[in-house]
């Protein structure tokens, strides 16, 4: 028997509307494709890491995810309902399913609940008939759980420091005991030493509750270690998607060569010898994405061929979308340099 | 002479919470040309440090002790001394370069006003100059761009523009302040890069703060570790990476994930940075440390124990050595320990 995957997403896409530029009322909204068309399957208890630069649309496609901005295509849940599209009642259901853990660990926490309330509002939330006893037990084995003291209960969130806020905001997605938690660059605002406890305290969580996590980071050094797989995006599109080992060792995509050449190594002599690939230019506008491949015009590889035909993501368990996958030759970056 | 020498500085802010010690009894030489890296945690001291020389200190900041550039003394002095040396000696670049370019003038006026200012040049010429100067630190158009307005450039372009505008007096000093931090890896590459090469043809010293161990390790030659406004470790780049001497450089090296190799558990440090309103006494890293002993409630001094090299910490050399591959049996970096460790963290609820 086959495992179904957790969740099956389809030509998932995010358009903003904009006002048009010194708008007048009758003139065209301009569009703005924040995720443009993503595909990808989530299998129960998978780490999906999804890397990109500012812009790329990796938080915009997390959102979608948990209904938190108007989506079209497909999400197909376990069950087979399509989230996408859900009525707010409808998607009561899957919310309790699907948790999110924020960037700033202290602005995602009402500065006016104690921790308690805190980690407790999901819980009474999804499960009304859970009396006040079985509620606040709940809550202090998770409190135990991760890594927070039961006595610390009443306790206000700026009495913590960022890594225990932290840990606050993922004991509250856990308390209703998701299947799938989506961080969304949870430990880029803390330091190091915090940083390491943050991503050993998930590692663990999620091999003890076979949760699934989609854990969203700027920071490829984090995503490599906490994820199975991995997801490149670039302006709203998959560029890359592959396990991780295999992604990291021979990234097939230009863009996620370069993006990996450009990540600092922490040894002086690693860092000073290894050749960096440069892109050219700046990152498009989103309003005005490049025809065809949208990483073309950065590409140091990029032909006619990339500026007609889009390229689909192809390749297995080693997906590219790119026309001419495969390693960088020192030649291309020559020529480009 | 060093180019810069700093004596025992030390930098306190008075607030509500009682005084604060955020920089406490450093000593630094910096040469000319050459490269430094101040390494630290949020709360460490790395940027107050640079502020205080600067003459920057918030309102309630403030500095004792001495700062000497080319010999002379700066710390405290009045503003007409600093603006002599501010930009022409000392230069800065600030870590967000939105809110360090005033966002009312075009880039041009900005930057014209620093010749103006520092070297009495005419506008015409200062804005010639400036131009030159974009075009330095490669910023395409530079002729046409430097009419725009900040909001209308990128991050990365706006950091540029920030590098320029450092640059303008050929300072013999640039203090570039998490100069990356807030910009994507890709960008990040290209600005230190371009960094690297401008030191170059400059001749500039630099002191580069930041938290990131990566940068550090590709742009510096020497590096300060700041832990709890103190210095734990200098050495040149080499040995910081591959021999560090203090448990608290290893701790942090111990901490990062590596995008080059396999990822296996990482090892945390334990508990959370000092509260320095309530320090502990001693070695701010005490708290946390693996090698903690009664006798780490005296603050070590920062010895020399190799050519180039200086650690403040009573473990000895070969006990934290033997430490450094495998890491002894750490308590989890849980909340457990955290009502006796870092005092003050916490403060007790009201009730």
């Amino acid at each position: 028997m086959t495992v179904k995957p957790l969740i099956e997403a389809r030509d998932l896409r995010v358009t903003f509307q904009l006002p048009a530029q010194g708008a007048l009322p009758w003139s065209k909204p301009r569009l703005l494709h924040a995720v443009g068309g993503v595909d990808f399957t989530l299998m129960p208890g998978e780490t999906l890491g999804i890397v990109g630069e500012s812009g790329s649309g990796k938080s915009t496609l997390a959102r979608a995810l948990t209904g938190l901005v108007p989506a079209t295509g497909r999400a197909i849940w376990q069950d087979g309902t399509n989230l996408i599209g859900l009525s707010p009642r409808r998607m009561l259901k899957y919310r309790s399913q699907i948790q999110m853990v924020f960037q700033d660990p202290l602005a995602s926490l009402n500065p006016r609940m104690t921790v308690g309330q805190i980690i407790a509002e999901p819980l009474t939330t999804h499960h009304k008939g859970l009396g006040r006893d079985e509620v606040k037990r709940r809550v202090k084995d998770m409190m135990d759980r991760v890594g927070l003291l039961p006595n610390q209960i009443n306790r206000y969130p700026h009495e913590f420091s960022g890594g225990q806020c932290q840990r606050i905001g993922i004991a509250r997605a856990l308390i209703v005991e998701p299947k799938l938690v989506i961080c969304d660059e949870p430990v880029s605002a803390l330091d190091v030493s915090i940083q390491a406890q943050v991503i050993n305290l998930l590692d663990e969580l999620q091999r003890d509750l076979g949760l699934a996590l989609i854990f969203i980071a700027h920071d490829l050094s984090v995503v490599k270690h906490i994820s199975d797989r991995v997801l490149v995006m670039y302006l709203g599109r998959v560029m890359e998607l592959a396990g991780s080992q295999a992604l990291y060792a021979e990234p097939r995509h230009p863009y996620t060569q370069a993006l990996l050449s450009a990540v600092p190594i922490p040894n002086p002599q690693l860092e000073r010898d290894k050749r960096m690939i440069p892109l050219r230019g700046e990152l498009p506008s989103p309003m005005n994405p490049p025809s065809g491949c949208v990483f073309r015009t950065r590409c140091p590889r990029a032909q006619g061929l990339c500026a007609t035909e889009r390229p689909a993501l192809e390749g297995g368990a080693h997906l590219t979308a790119c026309h001419f996958p495969g390693a960088l030759r020192p030649e291309e970056l020559a020529t480009n340099a | 002479m060093a180019l810069l020498e700093i004596r025992d500085l030390t930098v306190r802010f008075a607030t509500t919470d009682g005084e604060v010690s955020a920089v406490n009894g450093i000593d630094l030489d910096v040469e000319r040309g050459q490269t430094l890296g101040i390494v630290g945690e949020s709360g460490s001291g790395k940027s107050q440090l640079a502020f205080s020389i600067m003459g920057l200190l918030a309102r309630n900041g403030r500095a004792s002790g001495s700062v000497r550039f080319d010999g002379a003394e700066i710390l405290n002095a009045p503003p007409k001394v600093l603006n002599r040396i501010r930009a022409r000696g000392i230069a800065m670049v600030f870590q967000d370069p939105m809110t360090s370019l005033n966002p009312y003038m075009r880039v041009s006026d900005q930057m014209a006003e620093v010749l103006m200012l520092h070297k009495g040049l005419g506008k015409r010429e200062a804005v010639t100059e400036a131009t030159r100067m974009l075009d330095a630190v490669k910023i395409p158009d530079a002729r046409g761009r430097i009419r725009l307005y900040p909001h209308e450039f990128s991050g990365g372009m706006r950091q540029r523009v920030m590098i320029a505008m450092a640059l303008l007096c050929r300072p013999d000093l640039l203090i570039a302040d998490e100069p990356t931090t807030a910009l994507d890896v890709t960008v990040q590459a290209q600005i230190m890069e371009l960094l690297a090469d401008l030191r170059r043809e400059f001749g500039m010293a630099m002191i580069l703060i930041t938290h990131d161990l990566g940068v550090v390790a590709g742009a510096c030659e020497r590096v300060m570790v700041m832990y709890g406004g103190r210095v734990m470790e200098r050495a040149p780049v080499g040995p910081i990476f591959a021999d560090p001497a203090h448990p608290y450089t290893q701790g942090l090296l111990a901490a990062i994930p590596r995008v080059d190799q396999k990822g296996e558990r990482l090892t945390a440090i334990p508990g959370s940075p000092p509260n320095m309103t309530n320090p502990p006494p001693g070695c701010p890293f005490a708290p946390r440390c693996a090698y903690a002993m009664p006798v780490c409630e005296t603050m070590p001094p920062l010895d020399p124990f190799a050519p180039g090299r200086e650690r403040a910490c009573h473990a000895g050399l070969a006990t934290v050595r033997a430490g450094h591959a495998p890491q002894p049996d750490l308590p989890e970096p849980a909340a457990a320990d955290l009502d006796e460790a870092p005092a003050g963290l916490l403060h007790e609820a009201k009730p």
